[in-house]
């Protein structure tokens, strides 16, 4: 019998769906907990980071990281274990492209710290106490991690092997990729473990390429549950991403926000969404686009 | 100053989120003192600023992955507020059933795969076994198989109404997105009977491994795990359990009430204290005062989550769950109850609650009903939505623009309101268990125990990120020429 695969799973800067997610592969976890001994998982298992230090390097056949990077600790996790795994694997969106808490790219460490810990309609802190990297408590000094000025995927800190995407990963996405790994049979380095195409070339809604006169947002309108919904005025954003997902959110009626990331051909989601947008405004002239694009 | 030794436990394992038990130990070797630290922040306060309302149930649901559904709800109530718009009833009710199926989610995840593993495989067991693996040995792949079966039944009926199970996006200002057809009825209803057994024999569970085994009862009522604190939850008008809907209690240490209120009013009872060693604030109530981490009916801390509101509450809306929940208080000696690892067995009561409350719903004439949306007409300006998250009472509040677009956020969730509660329970529970420098790994994992219990979730805790983008959209023509610059 071949030696057990030895799977990391870990979390940084994430919500904790992507672990859940992997839950949700349902009676195949027994599968995953047959083929692979666990060595780290802190949301169902009791290895601590002292356990994971002692392992040397390459121990790990693959690490499940999610999550984005935005403190010191998240930084130094990645890199041991990047060391220690022979497949770093960037599962979900945070891990691959920074996800929402990468919306903290808008702002900066100073403010966020002013907002949360002296603005906020119910914090009262007339000391304005900060929590800080040390701590000097009676009995002995307390350490935090340095919260970074911003947030980093995780390919942008250590050298990433796959990319799982997904807020989260679909069952189906996260078995094909545990397949892929326990047969070896896998793609290129730095491949994207989903489909190819994008969300639109596999929508089964109903496209008419016709342009749209007026931006709606969610809450406006009920919209036709078998018409495209970008041709219905509702921002979608299928056209740019990469499909895979099974179309969770339109099959209720609502848009997709581009969590599988983007497809194949595109390197800059939100600009080529503006692009596809731009261009099935119907507008003739500057005039015009300015009033069509002040109807959202 | 006295040299103390230092126990690190970090990180602190089987819950949700980030966090580092530090425990100092006197020259005796006793615990003087331990700290449970959350070592993140993400900053959704700040980030949300500037983004569009109707975003936000989808936005700040990334805050847990978890509890997903609490955030996506409580947003949608803030929205409803904060547009000034009434959903149908209908809409309504397939809110709360499609809530209802994530707390069996919730509390069967944590029952068996976080919580059961310290008392199924035993709370000294080899760590390597101590987790859902060992759990699924010790009670045969059968039962096993029977927790994977419902877990994923709760899931399903998320996924059928939401999109997805982790992150729906169904919740809109007004209603929902989609209605369900008789024949999704009908496969949530068999689900759901289902689930009741499920619950019923989960119960039997912890009755056979829990309470006829003393020396888990003499842990249970030990002084190390109890702490004497408010207890807040959600309630009808019965002062019976309920989720998704009702208005705020809190009842004292001694199970009077202390206050009642409506969701709209929650900054008159609550205030967050900072404290300089952690990146989660306090939340405290605000008329009984910050004490600093302290017992009793002078302090303004409070216990939520299940223990919490059944401490809060005078019983459950549905029959079964109701005696189970007088069985709970008459073993326990009376309400409220102080003994933190009871929070188990509150779990079990709940899921027990939420499974026969999936039924009645489901069997509501109305709820496939298709009039779920209220088109909101009114200007947006504020909002506050709360809801009962399987850890506890969590709070949305928004404030707008006259288009909808966020200008201040403030979020006040479930694992932040029983933070001081765990702090206190961490620290008596080293206090009981190390001494005379006696530090072995169940000793460490029994302080672990003390958190566990209330089933914290830090990545809920660490949410806590404005800004608008400056953002200009060149059109260019078929020659790449540019046509216009426009601002958005």
């Amino acid at each position: 019998m071949a030696p057990k695969l030895q799977l990391a799973i870990y979390w940084a800067a994430a919500c904790g769906g992507c672990d859940v997610a992997i839950l949700d592969t349902d009676e195949k976890i027994l599968n995953i907990a047959e083929a692979a001994d666990i060595v780290l998982w802190p949301i169902a298992m009791d290895f601590k980071y002292e356990d994971l230090y002692k392992m040397g390097p390459e121990s790990i056949d693959v690490c499940l990281y999610n999550g984005a990077v935005r403190t010191s600790e998240q930084e130094e996790l990645a890199q041991a274990l990047r060391v220690r795994s022979k497949y770093m694997i960037a599962f979900g969106a945070c891990a691959s492209w920074g996800g929402i808490p990468g919306l903290a790219n808008l702002t900066n460490r100073e403010d966020i710290f002013k907002t949360v810990y002296q603005e906020t309609f119910t914090t009262i802190n007339q000391e304005g106490i900060r929590p800080d990297v040390n701590f000097r408590a009676p009995e002995g000094e307390l350490f935090l991690p340095r919260i970074y000025d911003r947030v980093w995927s995780l390919d942008q800190v250590v050298d990433v092997d796959y990319y799982v995407p997904g807020c989260p990963p679909t069952p189906e996405t996260i078995w094909t990729a545990v397949e892929a790994i326990v047969t070896g049979n896998l793609p290129p380095k730095g491949s994207v473990i989903a489909g190819s195409r994008s969300q639109c070339d596999t929508c089964q809604r109903e496209k008419t390429e016709k342009k749209i006169a007026q931006f709606k947002r969610p809450y406006e309108i009920i919209p036709d549950p078998n018409k495209c919904l970008l041709e219905q005025g509702l921002i979608c954003c299928g056209p740019v991403t990469r499909d895979g997902c099974g179309h969770r959110c339109t099959s209720v009626n609502m848009p997709c926000r581009g969590c599988y990331g983007p497809s194949e051909k595109v390197s800059d989601q939100g600009a080529k969404l503006l692009n596809a947008i731009a261009s099935i405004m119907d507008v003739k002239d500057e005039e015009s686009a300015r009033q069509l694009a002040a109807t959202w | 100053m006295a040299a103390y030794k230092r126990v690190t436990i970090d990180p602190i394992t089987r819950l949700e989120g980030h966090g580092k038990i530090e425990i100092f130990l006197n020259e005796a070797g006793d615990a003087e003192r331990a700290y449970l630290q959350i070592p993140e922040l993400r900053g959704f306060e700040k980030f949300c600023e500037g983004r569009p309302a109707e975003e936000m149930p989808r936005i700040t649901q990334r805050i847990c992955g978890v509890c997903p559904e609490a955030h996506h709800l409580a947003s949608t109530k803030a929205l409803d507020a904060l547009w000034h718009v009434d959903p149908p009833r209908a809409a309504k009710k397939l809110r709360e059933l499609f809530y209802c199926a994530h707390m069996v989610h919730s509390h069967t995840a944590h029952f068996y795969a976080l919580g059961a593993p310290d008392f199924v495989v035993g709370p000294g067991a080899d760590k390597k076994e101590r987790n859902i693996l060992g759990v699924i040995a010790a009670v045969g792949l059968e039962t096993g198989q029977e927790v994977i079966k419902h877990r994923s039944y709760a899931q399903k009926i998320q996924a059928m109404i939401g999109g997805k199970a982790t992150h729906p996006v169904c919740g809109l200002p007004g209603g929902m997105s989609k209605p369900i057809t008789e024949e999704e009825r009908q496969q949530i209803e068999s689900m759901a009977l289902s689930i009741v057994d499920f619950a019923e024999g989960s119960l039997q569970i912890f009755r056979d491994v829990v309470l006829k085994n003393k020396d888990y009862v003499d842990l249970i009522v030990s002084d190390t795990y109890s702490l004497n604190c408010y207890s807040m939850g959600m309630v009808d008008e019965n002062n019976h359990v309920n989720f998704y809907d009702g208005v705020m209690r809190v009842v004292d240490p001694n199970g009077k009430e202390y206050v009642k209120f409506l969701a709209s009013d929650y900054n008159k009872h609550f205030a967050e204290h900072v404290e300089p060693w952690s990146y989660l604030k306090f939340p405290y109530l605000k008329n009984v005062g910050w004490k600093g981490l302290v017992e009793g009916i002078e302090s303004g801390l409070v216990r939520v989550g299940p223990l919490g509101r059944l401490n809060a509450a005078e019983g459950m809306a549905t029959p079964r769950a109701n005696a189970a929940y007088q069985e709970m208080y008459s073993t326990l000696g009376g309400k409220p109850s102080k003994a933190t690892l009871a929070s188990h067995w509150a779990r079990l009561i709940e899921l027990l609650y939420a499974a026969e409350r999936l039924v009645e719903l489901s069997q509501d004439q109305e709820i496939t009903s298709t009039d779920i949306r209220t088109i909101p007409t009114d200007t947006p300006t504020e909002g506050i939505g709360i809801v009962e998250a399987p850890r506890g009472t969590l709070m949305h509040h928004y404030v707008t623009d006259e288009k909808g677009i966020i200008k201040k956020v403030n979020l006040v969730v479930a694992s932040a309101h029983g933070y001081g509660a765990m702090n206190i329970s961490v620290d008596k529970a080293a206090k009981g268990l190390i001494k005379k420098g006696k530090v072995d790994e169940a000793a460490k994992n029994m302080v672990e125990m003390a958190f566990r219990a209330y089933d914290p979730c830090f990545g809920c805790a660490t949410h806590t990120m404005p800004g608008k983008l400056p953002l200009i959209i060149s059109v260019y023509d078929c020659n790449r020429e540019k046509i216009m610059d426009l601002e958005w």
